[in-house]
Parts: structure tokens; sequence; C-alpha cells
């Protein structure tokens, strides 16, 4: 491994990594605000994209302090299930995939609307969102650091 | 160094603003709650409802129960601790909120067990024999009979007396006033239509105590 290639692990691919962390770390403030500060009840599906959510900011954390690239290997599967997870939770949501065949409580749907900002961003959308911003990140990292 | 000095204060940002908009959100909730209580004056109190204490107590305290929640059951003996410690000066006015799947069906028993001047034994034996009649937090009226079958009460009567449509009626006057108050959840409890924001057995204490105070200068 050539001198280049050290520095370049705890600059930009730190950064990147970094920002992962960061986006995870807001992702489960955000959704821990909405279900016990806003007392939105989180349903079925938010729970299973938590699953995968939560652990990823303290896991890239393990990554940071020195940079290790063997956090993708730890990271990028949860994310990878969490995004699949989201994707199908905002097919729900938009109406792509009828509610008939949703999996969830009658009593705690997955295709209420909670946040409405902007009249287009949802939590559904923030998830997807955030677990995107994660996967394209650590899938960049892993090509540039093989 | 630098490195964990910038997630530090990543951190340190995120916590201090989940601090602030949690601070923010619940003043926002307390006002509303406050204001909204006190433009439906009306819903609090009905002339049907079970109460103890004086009627001319200055102080009224309003729970909305249901007889299938579990902090229901937990929070009883601590309403009646409040009720005894301030005889002649707090009222307390029960009202339904049977938010539980089937649990009108045991708010009917209870409306019902009145006519044989039973309400109080048959909430407590209801309250006692709680765990056997939900299951999975939902009330089973099935089971009903089962653990009322010890009581004094007349069990035939008490069936005949449930349907009535002056029972019916009570249940949609309460739950529509739950819905005026923005009843959620039970139990929930105001004081001199002052809703109790931070739930908990201190902060009711405290809230009746204080409306204790501001009203007989004690």
């Amino acid at each position: 491994m050539s001198d280049k290639v050290r520095e370049g692990e705890t600059g930009l691919n730190w950064t990147l990594l970094f920002i992962c962390w960061l986006t995870a770390s807001v992702s489960v403030a955000g959704s821990l605000f909405f279900s016990e500060i806003l007392e939105f009840p989180p349903c079925i599906l938010c729970w299973y994209q938590r699953m995968c959510l939560f652990p990823l900011a303290v896991i890239l954390l393990g990554g940071l302090f020195p940079f290790n690239r063997s956090v993708i290997r730890f990271s990028l599967p949860l994310t990878i299930i969490g995004w699949l997870i989201s994707i199908y939770h905002n097919l729900l949501y938009t109406g792509i995939i009828p509610e008939s065949i949703q999996p969830c409580d009658k009593a705690l749907s997955c295709t209420d609307v909670h946040l409405g900002l902007f009249g287009f961003i949802t939590i559904p959308l923030l998830s997807f969102l955030s677990f995107s911003i994660i996967a394209t990140i650590l899938i960049v990292l892993h090509r540039k650091t093989q | 160094m630098k490195q964990k000095l910038i997630i530090f204060i990543s951190l340190l940002v995120l916590i201090a603003g989940f601090v602030i908009g949690s601070f923010f959100v619940k003043q926002n909730k307390e006002t509303k709650t406050l204001t909204n209580a006190q433009s439906n004056y009306d819903s609090f109190v009905r002339d049907y409802s079970v109460t103890i204490g004086s009627p001319d107590a200055k102080v009224t305290l309003v729970e909305f129960f249901d007889p299938a929640c579990e902090t229901c059951r937990v929070f009883y003996p601590h309403v009646k601790d409040i009720i005894a410690k301030y005889p002649g000066k707090i009222q307390l006015i029960l009202r339904y909120a049977p938010f539980h799947q089937g649990a009108d069906y045991f708010v009917r028993i209870l409306e019902a067990s009145r006519n044989q001047n039973m309400y109080w034994k048959t909430l407590e034996t209801l309250y006692q024999t709680q765990h056997i009649w939900t299951v999975h937090h939902q009330a089973q009226p099935n089971l009903a009979w089962e653990v009322l079958k010890d009581t004094p009460l007349n069990l035939a009567q008490l069936k005949a007396d449930m349907g009535s449509p002056k029972i019916e009626a009570i249940l949609r006057q309460d739950l529509f006033d739950a819905s005026m108050l923005k009843v959620k959840k039970t139990p929930s409890f105001f004081v001199n239509q002052k809703p109790l924001v931070n739930f908990g057995h201190a902060q009711l204490k405290k809230l009746v105590e204080s409306e204790i105070h501001a009203n007989y200068q004690e």
C-alpha cells in the first residue's frame, strides 16, 4: 500500500464515512423525535427500518477511529435491507402497491400520512433518502478502497 | 484529534437540536391542550356521571378511563387516596373512554351495576380480574360473567339493564366529550379543567395540590 492511499484513507475516505455516520445519526435522532416527542406511532414497516438504521449509527462510528474499511462489510448489508424495506414502504405509501396486500395492523396503518412538509416530504421518503445516501457512499467507498 | 472534535461537535449539535425541539413541542402542546380545555367547558361534567366527594367541592378531578386499561387500574388506588386526602374539597368525576376493543361492554356492566348500588364493588372486581378478561389488550365480553359470578350482583338483572338506551347514550356522550377534549389515552385527568400534561402519579398529586391551595388558601 502506497503512502498516497494511506493518506487518502484519513482524508477523503474518512470524510465520506463520516457523512454516512452523520446521515445515520441525524436519521436516528429524527426518528426518535417523531415517535417520542411528536408521538407519531411507528408502524411495523417503520420498526423494521429502524432495526436496520439504529445500529448503523453505532457501527459506522466504530469505523471512524481509526478509519477501517472493514466497517463497510458490516454496515452495507443492514443498509441494503433497510433500503429495500423503505422502497416497499414508499410503494405502499404512494399507492403503487394496493393497500389490500399491505401487512400492517388495521389499528396502525403503514399508509397513514404523518408528515407532509412542503406537500411531498413524508417519513418513509426521508427514510428512503437516508438509506440511499448511506448505501451510495458505502458502495463508492468500497470500490475506492479495494 | 480534529476528527474526534468533529464527531463530538456533531453529537452535541444533534442532542442540542433534539432537546430544544422537544422543549418547543412540549410548550406548544401545553398551551394547545389548555386553550382547548377552556373552550370546551361543557364537555367536562355531565349530570349522569359517577362521582365521589362533595358536589360543593371547589376542586373537581375529572378522569377519563377505560376499565380494560392497565394504567387506569394501577392509578385507581392513587386516585382514591387523593380524594380521601382532601375531604369536602375535591370531587372525582368518572368519565368513560373505552378505547380498548370490547371495553364498551364492560362500561355497560359498570353502568348497569349502578342500579344495584354496586358500582364501586363492580369496578374493583373488574380491576382485580382485569388480567383474566383482557387478552392481548382486548376485552373479552364472554369472560365477564366468569369473573362476576362470585359477587353479590344480580347477574340476570344486570344483563337486562345493560342494553338500556340510557347507557348507550352515556357511552356515546362520554366518547364524544373525550374527543372534544382531545383525550387520546387513558387515564386522562383534568383538575378544574386543567389537563395533566406530564403524565404520572406524582404530577397528578402536585396538580391537585396546587388547585387545592389556590381554592382554599391552605
